[in-house]
């Protein structure tokens, strides 16, 4: 509390002082009170587009609240004013019909040039799959073998307050989505489950997500850097922490990082079918099962297992995690269609989906002893 | 609130009679009443209570919005209460907050004796209680009440709700009839029961307002109706009228709720303008400029409203003439409102101006109102619109014009015609500190959302990032002023309905005009049973 008074002189200095439409600098300016320019060409020419339309407005609005407040002062009964009886005035009413119509069509047309201008999403460089699912964004580049999910990275622990809350709380992700500068990026956008939206505030680009339909936006990034922004469709519950980070980087330094990547996800491949013949230890299945359970299940089945009443199942207890373990392995790979459930067969590895499952079948008084393992996970992917 | 049956008044050889043998006393009295004072007591009162509703679930949000981090609900249970806010808002406190004005005083301004259809009058009011009942108990059911948003957009309501939903659909089905029922009772009594001489062109703006109002009710309430029922369908009996795995589209769901969602935003403002375009003139002691020019302004923003819904859609990815078209169209709603604002204002020039309650809320309404139908312009132009679309900016946009445009025109409304039923002066210092308290706080909360929203804020969100902080600290500050300031008008109200304050004379304000102050103060309880002759 004791910050409040000191940021209230900020916030009346502010007001009195700059302008409304004063540009912020920086990406954690407390007061920042306008739209951002953004990177790309296209965002510049949007906040152009935002400043025209808005002196319009303010233009517009100040002649009828002066004429309004003129009236108001001295068209005072107090002040001995008569009343005018005048009234109907073709003239005045054709006029105030014809001139918003005329300053209507000078907004209208550079807003159409803008608009189609922003609709051309035709001959991309890269071309990315963006994929909202409850509640992560999943990228794969058409062009090259790299696919990865994209979740938010900030602590649970920030957002209860126990831990202080860092300089990027709530828009910082496990994996950033990257893409070159200079280069038409277009992104195909999808949705697995509910509608999400896709939005850079930089980049000017929100889109919605729509299950079973792709839609199409693009961006050209000037400057390499890292920019922010949020699911802006209401998703269910976690939407508000379902960020995106996108790192621009020079077309060189990308080209090395997406061969790297290539590189990275095939011997991932490879490996995982080496560790098919190894076996994890109860505790190590336990340890991994429960981070990798607090990542991805505990936002719907909660950390302690019991789930939502009436939205979301409890685990804890659960029929299917304690005795039908061919079932809990299907659930886990295949989903429930018709449900919130994802299926997590394409999402995991099979060694974290065999841990993530035996800490569900041990956990929170669950205790089958059931150990789960990437072969079991194998047999059940190739038994279908 | 209303005129007892021991009053004093008989006017016509007919009152002693309904005195003495027609109305039954206490809690029967309001169950069977067909009354239209008597139903639009029940009826503002009800929105008044739901008003009172709705704004604890905003206490709620703001309360949580207040820091950033998760401290007071969980982020489904703040879903429910933003969901419930909003559905409250709309169909439990604006609507029938003006369908309670309506009953008031179309007759008594039109010079008939009370609605063409009383008994309807009587049930359309009655089974709101029961909707909103059966919505407000879902909140305590397993899972919880509606949690997708008061536009419910499939397949978030569908195939990932909870099966509280069920409840909602019938709750919003309730309500629909509700408001048709209503809105054929306005037509009827309209179209039928004007007093002799009472032609169209010289109808109070109120009437004509209301007459337009009720035929946008009629023509969308259905499809609000076909839309809950798509989505119970495709929810519980497989069907996928907003499922693409089974054909269907889930972007039709945004286009059908929206064909009645925009007419819905029009249904909540144009019987405002009404109110407002009575108010000015009498405390402006001055005829409405251009009477004429104001009426087919109304049918054309009407008519408007069913070629725009799109605009909500702009980022769903319609195709690119799609998009021009619906921001040609939206542009196009700026001539006409622009056409009432201007009105107002030629209206107050060369006036002789007072400033009474009902005048500081009405002037209010104009500066506020205006705000935020610029915002909406700015809204409109698609590009732009990419940046703005489902952040604060868009919250801001709305509440201007739906709390200081519909709500603060009903309080205006409410003062203005307040005395002419109790037939008592309300509190004019609780009035005052009521308005002042309500317009300050009101910007405190509502203003900054504009900032917050450009910097990049999404709507419906439970926790914020850092750069969001102070003015959302701001904004809750102002949002439980304006909620507090909401107890001074329920003080004022109670007060008003225990007749205390000065008597009042029949035409009540100095230049007020119209039939509804030719009858005595208090209305007695039936007027008009001879039509008078209107000149």
């Amino acid at each position: 509390m004791k910050r409040i008074l000191p940021k209230a002189g900020v916030l009346l200095s502010l007001l009195m002082t700059t302008p409304v439409f004063a540009e912020a600098t920086d990406n954690i300016d407390q007061y920042q009170l306008n739209m951002t320019k953004g990177v790309t060409d296209i965002s510049a020419e949007v906040y152009d587009m935002h400043m025209l339309m808005f002196i319009i407005c303010i233009v517009i609005g100040a002649g009828v609240f002066i004429a309004m407040f003129i009236s108001m002062y001295f068209h005072r009964k107090s002040r001995g004013a008569k009343p005018a009886n005048f009234h109907e005035s073709v003239k005045v009413e054709i006029a105030w019909t014809v001139i918003p119509f005329i300053i209507l069509i000078a907004m209208a047309v550079p807003a159409m040039k803008l608009l189609i201008d922003m609709e051309d999403a035709s001959e991309p460089g890269v071309t990315v799959l963006v994929t909202g699912s409850q509640w992560k964004w999943h990228y794969k580049y058409m062009d090259n073998d790299v696919e990865y999910y994209s979740k938010m990275a900030t602590q649970a622990e920030q957002i209860s307050g126990k831990f202080e809350k860092g300089e990027n709380y709530l828009l910082e992700v496990d994996r950033p989505l990257v893409i070159p500068t200079g280069e038409k990026v277009r992104f195909l956008i999808t949705s697995d489950d509910v509608i999400h939206a896709w939005w850079v505030p930089d980049f000017a680009v929100k889109q919605d997500a729509n299950p079973g339909f792709i839609n199409d936006a693009w961006a050209l990034v000037n400057d390499p850097g890292i920019y922010r922004g949020q699911c802006a469709e209401l998703c269910g519950k976690d939407h508000g922490f379902m960020p995106i980070v996108v790192i621009a980087k020079e077309p060189t330094d990308y080209k090395n990082w997406i061969t790297e990547q290539e590189d990275i996800q095939l011997k991932a491949k490879e490996e995982e079918q080496r560790l098919l013949a190894m076996n994890m230890t109860m505790a190590e299945a336990m340890e991994q099962g429960e981070k990798i359970y607090n990542a991805n299940c505990a936002a719907c089945h909660m950390p302690n297992g019991e789930g939502l009443q009436g939205v979301f199942p409890a685990l804890k207890g659960s029929q299917i995690a304690i005795a039908d373990q061919p079932k809990h392995i299907s659930i886990v790979l295949n989903g429930v269609s018709g449900t919130a459930m994802q299926a997590y067969a394409k999402q995991l590895t099979m060694s974290e989906l065999a841990a993530v499952i035996t800490y569900e079948r041990n956990a929170w008084g669950n205790n089958t002893g059931d150990l789960v393992q990437a072969k079991d996970i194998n047999a059940a992917l190739n038994g279908q | 609130m209303t005129a007892t049956t021991n009053d004093t008044h008989h006017d016509g050889p007919h009152d002693e009679e309904h005195h003495e043998h027609h109305i039954p006393t206490g809690i029967k009295r309001w169950l069977y009443t067909t009354n239209h004072k008597d139903i639009g007591t029940l009826y503002l009162w009800f929105a008044f209570i739901m008003f009172l509703t709705g704004g604890a679930m905003a206490m709620v949000i703001r309360a949580e919005l207040f820091q950033p981090g998760l401290q007071i609900v969980e982020p489904n249970f703040f879903n429910q209460m933003t969901t419930v806010h909003g559905l409250i808002m709309v169909f439990g406190a604006v609507m029938p907050a003006f369908t309670g004005l309506a009953n008031w005083l179309i007759p008594m301004m039109i010079g008939a004796p009370d609605m063409a259809l009383p008994r309807m009058n009587n049930w359309s009011f009655w089974i709101l209680p029961f909707a909103f009942a059966i919505l407000l108990s879902s909140l305590f059911m397993e899972g919880g009440g509606p949690a997708f948003g008061w536009t419910f957009y499939a397949p978030l309501s569908t195939t990932y709700s909870n099966d509280g939903t069920a409840l909602f659909v019938f709750a919003v089905h309730i309500m629909g009839a509700s408001s048709i029922m209503g809105a054929i009772n306005v037509i009827v009594t309209i179209w039928n029961m004007r007093a002799p001489g009472m032609t169209w062109m010289k109808m109070p703006l109120f009437v004509w307002t209301w007459l337009i109002t009720a035929f946008l009710l009629i023509a969308v309430m259905p499809v609000l109706a076909g839309a809950v029922t798509m989505v119970l369908t495709d929810k519980f009996f497989g069907t996928s009228f907003f499922d693409a795995a089974g054909g269907g589209d889930p972007v039709m769901f945004q286009h059908i709720f929206w064909f009645f969602g925009h007419p819905e935003v029009y249904i909540m403002i144009l019987p405002a303008f009404g109110i407002i375009s009575q108010i000015i003139p009498t405390f402006a002691r001055k005829r409405l400029f251009g009477y004429a020019s104001m009426v087919y302004a109304t049918a054309s923003i009407a008519l408007l409203s069913f070629i725009v819904w799109a605009h909500h859609m702009f980022t769903t990815g319609m195709p690119v003439a799609a998009e021009l078209f619906f921001m040609f169209a939206t542009m196009l709603i700026s001539v006409p409102t622009g056409v009432k604002v201007f009105n107002w204002v030629a209206t107050m020039w060369r006036g002789s101006m007072t400033f009474e309650v009902p005048m500081l809320f009405a002037l209010a309404f104009i500066v506020l109102f205006t705000i935020g139908g610029l915002s909406g312009l700015m809204l409109a132009i698609t590009p732009v619109d990419f940046q703005y679309h489902d952040t604060y900016f868009v919250v801001a946009h709305f509440h201007y014009v739906l709390v200081t445009g519909a709500i603060f025109s009903i309080m205006a409304a409410v003062y203005y015609w307040l005395p002419k039923w109790t037939g008592k002066m309300f509190d004019i210092g609780l009035a005052k500190w009521h308005f002042w308290c309500s317009l300050i706080s009101v910007n405190v909360l509502f203003f900054p959302m504009h900032f917050v929203g450009l910097a990049g804020m999404p709507r419906r969100i439970p926790d914020y990032a850092l750069q969001f902080a102070d003015f959302n600290k701001w904004i809750s500050i102002g949002g439980f002023a304006f909620g507090l300031s909401q107890l001074i008008f329920l003080a004022l109200l109670i007060k008003a309905c225990k007749k205390k304050g000065e008597p009042v004379s029949d035409q009540v304000w100095e230049g007020a005009e119209g039939l509804e102050w030719e009858i005595p103060s208090p209305a007695p309880y039936h007027t008009f049973e001879t039509p008078p002759e209107v000149k």
